[in-house]
């Protein structure tokens, strides 16, 4: 899947324009995210990366307008397959959620009703949407769970959510996000809470769904091993603003923005030899209800420049569908790859 | 351990060194109560009441004990006679600011014995768990099985009639909710982080308990507690009325809700004078009650 | 009695070295803990019940100095172990050897071992009291064991100080006003303050964001040099583990599957637990992308834990003897593993054929 380097050219089923989200309910308000552009090809897979509080877990809530109306402002243009979100009344919305676009997040037990069985929920899911008997969507309920990999599909059908283990709970969370056969996917922190033997299994699955079913995913996370075994494209969130953005390969190989680079650095299986210190970034991420004039990184960058205070950066077009906001990129070019390998292991 | 168990003096300039502190719980939860509109409206009603009652017979326009036969059942405005008369021709006004005070007595001192030890029995029962925990939380729930309105009469027509008595019963209701209350309140405390910390630090029972339990849960039962001085005065009024509580000629306000009601047709608005009183008290101490547990919230 | 004792001796071992350096600094034997499930009353009356395994027979030493790192997934029973080690929870079974004293004897009584083991847990939040200010929650423990009050406090300043908070700013404040790595860095100066020799790190930086978890991760290292301390880190992060760890204990369903020193473990991994887990690590590498799952399925419950190796149900190695001999942990070349493959003559038919690393 090469979606990426001609992702402009491809039609985009996700379309986010200059995005704001302004929580007003406490005293201050709280500006989660500010200024986000994003593209989603159909078929293709966007991590969008970062930190708590960077706006990613924002962002993509957008998506499906899961916000309490009256304490946000959402300002901007959101359109998922033709249609304008924001612009949506209460029928057109309980339409396009589930159908269009519907989501998985990171606790399935919170996500998933526990006094329905499973197999009940995805029915009813689908009897919501289309206009078929209850036996013809159990059927469907099980082809679902086939799909998802879930042994004794028939019987687990049945089961109700604490019943199950925490790597099928997520799987069978994924059945009823796709039962109705949206084409957008989003992904919240899907994988956080596995295990790191049953965290593989899921992002296997996701890539596999992807791939089969032709979905555009748009995959939130703060781990970056994770994204790279998904995504096709990666977007950097930092402050409520995707600070880069690229090809998986690019930013990894070649990171731009002084955060990426700062945040492959400081993983622990980045560093150079056992007992190097740790590259850690400085201070702490801003106050989102005072954000600062310039760059919100800027405080913590190694690079920072008197100018970088002053203005909010642009982005920066790299080349090859890669562009940072930073007004550094010059510097930060010279960085090349973090040492990203996996240890050898013998079979 | 031997040289070093030392009386040494710190450096003296870590102790000299101001700090910034921050302001404390109870002052941020005052703050914020300063804040809310609601919460001033009930603390003034209140801070009048108290103030009615502390100094009721300085104020009270005449002797609230003098009857007059002529003068019985007089309407509201009446010459002289501001609120009107009662059944016995006294004034109601004085008789209403007088009331205050019992009414007040009867309605806070159960709550606050209760409140002491509901929450000694609680605390203790939720700290230790195990059997201990079952012990005392079975033989709460049977008192708690009554419903309290039954128990408080069952009591106090046990013990006989009386101020005293009506405070005991009271008293009796009240601790097994608080108890209640505290119980699950100190169980949620006990299983936080920092309580297994200070037992790991090797703390006894008693230090976890006064340093680290009881500043967390008194305030969620303080809360508790407020709420429940409404149901008090009620109770206390309706033990008045049923005569089990304080005896006439002292005024109390469900008493002389009870001795008005003969004149319900004949003067209603005098009649309904004490229940309006009640009313505005319990509701006052509601709104605090509820204002204090949104100001409490630390997150917020 | 001493007056210049300064109190940047915040490390000293106080309680002493009494062994050396060639006797470890805890031992654990045959440990075991098992919780009864809630019986219904039935099962009260006709006895029996449910037990969860939830640590099932565990040696492990730690060395003086070293970090002893423990991995695992949830139900292997690396926090049971850590409480166990605390004392929150009392063992079923088993013995804790503190500098060659038993835990509990009056050689060593229990509050006195408290002092010299301390612990730091993964929720920031909750495990400092919101009703108290920082420093009081950092002077607490060593007030516990008697140290006056103005000197708890000066300790508590040079403390926060030393993990990179500023106490002037820092000291008066609530939990709530501070960021989550702050938080953390308050509950290792909490640790610290009563002067301990080993510090149980129980997924201490995995709630933290990646960048302030290597500044955690740094400060951790450098307290560890400064104080002398040794470290039970337990994390499920592999990477921060191989990091931070000089040795490495992986556990599988409530027993030990391997130890051996970090390098060796994570180049070389006997166990073919230890070898599916790593490799359940994502690449990194967007050019050679996982391909296929190590494992199928999730970790089976404690409650009822297989028979024979716990491993064999998913073991891609497992042959019919694992379902019905319980490996024992090998030692071989300062490593151990709890294999039928790696046991001579167990009758695993690859049990000969294994040439260990050197």
């Amino acid at each position: 899947m090469n979606a990426s380097t001609d992702s402009a050219a491809k039609e985009a089923i996700v379309s986010v324009r200059d995005l704001h989200v302004t929580f007003t309910a406490g005293k201050k308000p709280v500006e989660a995210v500010n200024g986000v552009d994003l593209q989603v090809a159909r078929g293709e897979t966007v991590a969008l990366i970062g930190e708590s509080g960077s706006g990613k877990s924002v962002t993509l809530r957008s998506l499906l307008r899961l916000h309490p109306a009256r304490h946000t402002r959402i300002e901007g243009r959101i359109e998922v397959a033709g249609a304008n979100v924001l612009s949506m009344g209460s029928r057109a919305l309980a339409d396009y959620r589930g159908r269009v676009a519907s989501m998985i997040f990171q606790e399935p037990l919170l996500a998933l009703d526990p006094v329905y069985t499973v197999g009940a929920q995805i029915i009813e899911s689908i009897r919501r949407h289309e206009n078929i008997s209850t036996a013809d969507a159990r059927k469907r309920a099980l082809e679902l769970f086939e799909r998802v990999r879930i042994p004794s599909p028939e019987r687990r059908l049945d089961a109700y959510p604490h019943e199950m283990s925490g790597g099928m709970r997520q799987r069978a969370m994924i059945a009823l996000a796709l039962a109705c056969r949206p084409q957008v996917l989003l992904a919240d922190e899907p994988t956080t809470a596995l295990d790191a033997t049953v965290q593989i299994q899921i992002l296997l699955l996701l890539r596999e769904l992807q791939r089969e079913l032709g979905l555009a995913i748009v995959f939130v996370t703060h781990d970056m091993g994770a994204a790279v075994e998904v995504a096709d494209r990666f977007a950097v969130m930092y402050a409520g603003r995707i600070v880069e953005e690229g090809p998986t390969r690019e930013v990894i190989r070649n990171p731009r923005h002084p955060y990426t680079l700062a945040l492959m650095q400081a993983r622990a299986d980045g560093a150079m030899e056992k007992g190097a210190r740790l590259a850690s970034i400085p201070g702490a991420p801003p106050d989102l209800a005072h954000l600062p004039m310039g760059c919100a990184f800027a405080e913590r960058c190694t690079f920072a420049q008197p100018a970088c205070l002053q203005t909010r950066p642009d982005a920066v077009e790299l080349g090859g569908d890669h562009r940072a906001r930073c007004l550094r990129t010059d510097a930060t070019i010279q960085f090349g790859r973090p040492r990203m390998e996996r240890p050898a292991i013998p079979a | 351990m031997n040289t070093n168990v030392s009386l040494t003096l710190p450096a003296p300039t870590a102790k000299v060194e101001a700090i910034e502190r921050s302001p404390g719980f109870w002052s941020g939860v005052i703050a914020k109560l300063m804040r809310d509109p609601v919460a001033l409206g009930a603390c003034a009603v209140l801070f009048a009441l108290i103030l009615i009652a502390v100094f009721a017979h300085q104020l009270v326009p005449s002797d609230p004990y003098q009857t007059s036969m002529i003068k019985r059942l007089k309407p509201i405005g009446f010459d002289g006679f501001p609120l009107g008369t009662d059944e016995l021709g006294r004034d109601m006004l004085s008789r209403l600011m007088l009331g205050t005070r019992l009414s007040l007595f009867m309605g806070i001192t159960p709550v606050l014995i209760a409140f002491v030890i509901g929450s000694g029995i609680g605390i203790l029962a939720g700290y230790a768990g195990g059997l201990i925990n079952t012990l005392i939380m079975r033989t709460i729930d049977i008192l708690y099985a009554f419903p309290s309105v039954l128990l408080a009469i069952a009591l106090s027509g046990a013990l006989g009639a009386g101020i005293g008595n009506a405070l005991l019963s009271l008293t009796i209701v009240f601790i097994p909710q608080i108890a209640r209350v505290a119980e699950s309140v100190t169980t949620q405390v006990r299983g936080r982080d920092y309580v297994e910390a200070a037992r790991a630090s090797g703390a006894r029972p008693f230090t976890i308990v006064r340093v680290h339990v009881l500043g967390n849960v008194l305030g969620p039962i303080f809360v508790f507690a407020t709420s429940l001085i409404a149901v008090s005065m009620i109770l206390a009024s309706g033990l008045s009325f049923l005569g089990l509580g304080v005896r006439p000629p002292e005024p109390e306000w469900g008493l002389m809700l009870n001795t008005l009601r003969t004149a319900i047709y004949t003067q209603p608005w005098v009649a309904a004078l004490p229940g309006v009183m009640i009313f505005i008290t319990s509701i006052s101490f509601n709104l605090l009650s509820d204002s204090l547990r949104s100001a409490m919230d630390v997150k917020s | 009695m001493s007056i210049g004792i300064s109190i940047d001796h915040i490390g000293a071992a106080t309680g002493g070295d009494r062994g050396g350096p060639a006797q470890p600094l805890l031992t654990v034997n045959r440990l075991v803990k098992h919780f009864d499930l809630k019986k219904s009353f039935i099962e009260t009356l006709i006895g029996g019940g449910k037990v969860v395994r939830a640590v099932d027979g565990v040696d492990f030493r730690i060395m003086k100095g070293e970090t002893l790192g423990v991995v695992g997934e949830s139900g292997c029973g690396k926090s049971t172990t850590a409480r166990l080690l605390m004392h929150l929870i009392a063992p079923s079974a088993g013995e804790i050897v503190f500098d060659g004293e038993t835990v509990g004897s009056p050689a060593l009584p229990l509050r006195e071992y408290r002092r010299q083991v301390q612990m730091v847990f993964q929720d920031s939040y909750s495990s400092l009291n919101p009703r108290l200010t920082i420093q009081d929650s950092i002077a607490f423990g060593p007030q516990v064991h008697g140290v006056p009050k103005i000197e708890s406090i000066s300790r508590a300043r040079d403390l926060l100080a030393r993990v990179g908070l500023e106490p002037r700013r820092f000291a008066g404040r609530y939990p709530h006003e501070l960021s989550g790595g702050q938080r953390q860095r308050v509950n290792i100066a909490r640790a610290l303050a009563s002067k301990p020799r080993l510090v149980i790190l129980d997924e201490a930086v995995s709630a933290l964001d990646k960048s302030v978890e290597a500044q955690v991760l740094n400060l951790l290292m450098d307290l560890k040099d400064e104080f002398g301390l040794t470290y039970l880190f337990i994390s499920h992060d592999l990477h921060v583990v191989r990091y931070i760890s000089d040795r490495v204990m992986v556990m599988y369903l409530g027993k030990v599957a391997e130890t051996g020193p970090a390098e060796a473990v994570f180049e070389q991994p006997l166990h073919p637990y230890t070898r599916a887990l790593l490799s359940s690590m994502p690449s990194m590498d967007p050019d050679h992308r996982t391909e296929e799952a190590a494992l199928v399925g999730d970790p089976p419950n404690p409650i009822d834990p297989p028979p024979g190796c716990r491993f064999h149900t998913r073991c891609p190695q497992a042959e019919a003897i694992c379902a019905r001999t319980v490996p024992s942990l090998e030692a071989t070349d300062g490593r151990e593993t709890a294999c039928l493959i790696h046991e001579p003559g167990s009758g695993h038919s690859r049990a000969d054929a294994v040439i260990y690393a050197a």
